[in-house]
């Protein structure tokens, strides 16, 4: 991180900016305040007081893991073979679109128009298809005739480029020194961190690895059921808190609890949160910091919905500052969004796509692999 | 951080002033700007070309009013097309003539309509309805669990007949619940249904058995602002399998632009009815047509900065730091500094409310590169001196300033720097107070020993986006006493004035400081 001021009291600037800001609009808000106070004084009705926040709801009866039977993980390579085959999926407009595309006679002005129409509708953002657009030109153009096969080669090599196959996308759940791997998940509302969790808790244990997941998901409701639901199928216990409480303690004990048993990997949800609240940001950074007081985190992944635009890139670099990421994993890739948005990210902060969500089967979770993922692009389906 | 429209369309209007009329080429250049700043917002390609389409057109045939430049002028219309295509068809929602109302939720995963549902029975029940949630999402692990604690919070019934988790019919739960309802007299009921994939034709299939099961009156599409441009393939699928009546735009609390509002209501025709902006269950509220355009084209968003700062500040505090302030004769102290300082951290980071300013476009490589930890330095300067050296910071002398110094972990230079500045700073306010201060009337005409009748002198103009506007009339309606007697400006025409705003060239001044280097 570079920092363009020397001066640390350089920013006293802009803190005054912000104190002046601050006094501007608190003029503001007496003035409205006053103004709405003289008027509902003049119609005597009584005065409207901001809403208190609800008081978390007292603890829920947590559902019963239904005893029985334990299902047994699918095996990660035939669940590759499977995933492969979805991936490439004929349903994949973005592969329709540029093998018509490319299967035209010549490259005209409208072609590349539409070309980089398909690109930057899978989210790929303006600035990548740009690129990608130019360098696709340039490498062309040097022929003096567009070869939709060549272009295809081209095209081929430069989303590679983009997507980047020499990133390390191995998953970190060795711990170090006895210590069990801790895999910390994060990510805004709704993306799909738990149930990631829960895929991703079959795929450990059907690598025979021993699990313990922390639920520090203490605010949406349920969300700890949820969890201890997915771990209960595959057999994997679940330490959970109170409703409303800590999420730091919670991760902590966790954490604790997984040293005691000797596991081999402790998987912690959190609860989605939007980046642009700070206070809860602060709350997330809390829970990695107690995290590291029993053992090292190895592995912080944010999870992205494919469907995401590029307020994807905020949230990743905004994660990323707080807890320092180190695997994205994109969810619900099977839905007719394309994921473009972690080219970008994947770029911006270098941070790799580890992991792919491909559907609602509970074992639909893949490792991110870069050519496969630009075949599926590029594939005829 | 994005270019902003604006600073984009005044870079490319630079050469344009006392032009009356847009060139093609002009025009062209310009429309280049709006699609990538709409791309930029996740507005759908398509949605995008037929906009950009309708502005030329409107562009080409406009003259250049008086008041505006030509960049301004455009944003003028593009705003306009904007609210147009988002505020089209507003309408609050429909209730059957015969109870119950049946309202059903759909979307996809993660978009929020569990949460959406605590929140409208809530609502409704505010509203003297007697509502009754639905737990039809059977799939997601513990979805009814979920429901259920919504609903208590809620203070809201909800029929839950099976325990989910991939178990039970959907289709009937649903059909029974409407019987439920019938005989318990609930006149409202909103079903909630599991999250589902546009391409997902036997869930949709099952969306749709849902529907001709319930018969709803109203079915809402639940949408994350957060989509990309994938949200009108989805649309178009919800639309197809099942229908919807309208939009609930969630999760409208974060950051991103919400483009994806516009594609859906330009693609489906259907009115975007809700804005979900919270994880409480009270965060709910009517769209707001003209706020989500500033949203998407990326102009400052004062209204949402007020919204924030009303909720955070105690504003008496910062009625007596403004006092003291413009005051004079060193009143204003650090440690009023200090309170001002946390309560602007308290609305989040310094570089996102800097951003939210209107006319911070040019600033914004500066703003970016602010590091948070510099303030939490200059925090522990002021937290190391006693209260009196903070309200009075010319008593501290050189023993002074190095026990300060060792106790905040800092540099001698480090706290002389911060004082001196402090110093200038507070000279520089205090000249401004005549100056920038003025555009909030009274703070000039009020001496400042009449708070009182001070505060009612704001009255009409204390709208900050009128500052840069000096010779508006608000600025004459400004005369003490006059506040109540004057229709107050509405929102759009604060939000018009947005468009417009500029930083007062003194207040400008004060923010370029920074680039002149350490003194």
């Amino acid at each position: 991180m570079s920092l363009p001021y020397h001066d640390p009291v350089e920013i006293f600037w802009f803190i005054l900016g912000g104190v002046v800001l601050a006094i501007l609009v608190a003029t503001v808000v007496i003035v409205q305040s006053n103004r709405q106070a003289a008027l509902e004084a003049r119609a005597g009705a009584p005065a409207l007081l901001p809403a208190e926040p609800e008081p978390p709801a007292s603890s829920v009866p947590p559902a019963v893991p239904e005893p029985g039977a334990l299902d047994v993980p699918e095996a990660p390579a035939s669940r590759m073979a499977r995933l492969r085959r979805r991936l490439s999926g004929s349903s994949n407009p973005l592969a329709r679109g540029l093998l018509s595309l490319l299967s035209a006679e010549t490259l005209d002005a409208e072609a590349w128009d539409d070309l980089e129409a398909t690109l930057i509708t899978s989210d790929l953002g303006v600035g990548p298809t740009t690129e990608l657009i130019t360098a696709l030109r340039r490498e062309l153009s040097i022929d003096g005739h567009a070869d939709p096969a060549r272009a295809r080669t081209v095209l081929r090599r430069e989303l590679l480029n983009l997507v980047d196959p020499t990133m390390d996308r191995r998953l970190v759940t060795e711990g170090s020194g006895g210590l069990p791997g801790v895999v910390m998940v994060v990510g805004v509302n709704g993306t799909g961190k738990t149930t990631t969790i829960g895929k991703l808790a079959r795929v450990l244990v059907a690598e025979h690895k021993s699990v313990v997941l922390g639920a520090a998901d203490t605010f949406r409701a349920a969300a700890a059921d949820q969890l201890e639901t997915w771990g209960s199928r595959v057999g994997v216990p679940t330490v959970r808190g109170p409703e409303g409480g800590d999420p730091a303690s919670v991760a902590f004990d966790a954490v604790g609890r997984g040293i005691d048993d000797a596991v081999d990997v402790v998987v912690v949800d959190t609860a989605g949160r939007l980046h642009t609240k700070s206070g809860l940001m602060d709350e997330l950074g809390k829970i990695k910091r107690v995290i590291e007081r029993k053992a090292p985190v190895t592995e912080v992944l944010l999870v992205i919905d494919a469907t995401t635009g590029q307020n994807g890139l905020t949230q990743a670099r905004v994660f990323a500052d707080v807890v320092n990421i180190t695997g994205i994993v994109l969810s619900k890739l099977d839905g007719s969004a394309k994921g473009g948005i972690v080219v970008q990210v994947q770029r911006e902060l270098g941070v790799p796509v580890k992991l792919i969500g491909l559907g609602e089967g509970v074992d639909d979770l893949a490792p991110f692999d870069a050519s496969d993922f630009v075949d599926a692009l590029l594939s005829e389906g | 951080m994005f270019d902003t429209l604006q600073d984009r369309l005044s870079a490319a209007f630079r050469n344009l002033r006392g032009k009356t009329r847009l060139s093609e080429a002009e025009i062209e250049a310009t429309l280049r700007e709006i699609r990538l700043a709409l791309l930029e917002a996740d507005v759908n390609l398509t949605v995008v070309k037929e906009f950009t389409a309708a502005v030329r057109t409107r562009a080409a045939g406009a003259e250049i009013h008086q008041a505006l430049n030509a960049g301004q002028q455009i944003i003028k219309i593009v705003n306009e097309e904007l609210i147009g295509i988002l505020g089209g068809q507003a309408r609050p929602l429909r209730f059957a003539k015969r109870p119950p109302t049946v309202i059903m939720l759909a979307g996809l995963q993660g978009s929020g309509k569990t949460t959406l549902a605590g929140k409208l029975g809530k609502w409704l029940k505010g509203q003297g309805y007697s509502p009754l949630l639905v737990a039809a999402d059977l799939q997601r692990p513990n979805a009814v669990t979920q429901l259920q604690v919504v609903g208590e919070r809620a203070g809201v019934h909800v029929f839950a007949p099976e325990a989910g988790n991939g178990v039970g019919d959907p289709v009937q739960v649903a059909r029974s619940s409407i019987l439920h309802a019938m005989s318990k007299l609930y006149d409202v009921v909103v079903v909630d249904t599991a999250g589902r994939l546009g391409v997902d034709a036997e869930l949709m299939q099952q969306a749709a058995d849902i529907r001709d099961a319930v018969n709803p009156t109203e079915i809402l599409f639940v949408v994350d602002a957060m989509i990309g441009q994938d949200a009108v393939n989805t649309a178009n699928a919800f639309a197809a399998g099942v229908g919807f009546d309208g939009v609930v735009l969630s999760k409208l609390d974060g950051d991103a632009r919400g483009g994806a509002a516009l594609s859906i209501a330009r693609v489906t025709g259907k009115p975007i009815m809700f804005a979900s902006n919270g994880e409480g269950l009270d965060d709910f509220d009517a769209f707001h047509p003209d706020r989500m355009a500033s949203r998407i084209l990326g102009m400052g968003d004062l209204l949402t900065l007020i919204e924030q700062a009303e909720k955070t500040f105690d504003a008496e505090e910062s009625a007596k730091a403004a006092q003291k302030l413009i005051a004079g004769k060193g009143e204003f102290g650090l440690d009023d500094f200090l309170q001002q300082m946390q309560a602007v951290r308290r609305m989040g980071p310094l570089s996102k409310i800097l951003g939210m300013m209107p006319g911070m476009g040019q600033m914004k490589d500066q703003i970016a590169g602010i590091d948070e930890r510099e303030i939490d330095r200059i925090e522990a300067i002021i937290y190391s001196m006693t209260p009196a050296e903070r309200s009075n910071p010319k008593v501290l002398d050189g023993s002074r300033r190095s026990r300060i110094a060792k106790g905040s972990g800092t540099q001698v230079s480090d706290v002389n720097a911060l004082v001196n500045r402090f110093f200038e700073a507070r000279k520089m306010m205090q000249s401004l107070a005549g100056g920038a201060m003025a555009g909030m009337p009274g703070a000039r005409r009020q001496p400042p020993r009449q708070p009182a009748k001070k505060r009612k002198g704001h009255g009409v103009s204390g709208n900050p986006a009128k500052r840069g506007l000096p010779a508006t009339p608000a600025a004459t309606t400004a005369v003490p006493g006059a506040a109540f007697g004057v229709p107050q400006p509405s929102e759009a025409e604060l939000a018009k004035a947005m468009g417009e705003f500029q930083l007062p060239a003194d207040l400008q001044k004060l923010f370029n400081q920074p680039n002149k280097g350490p003194q």
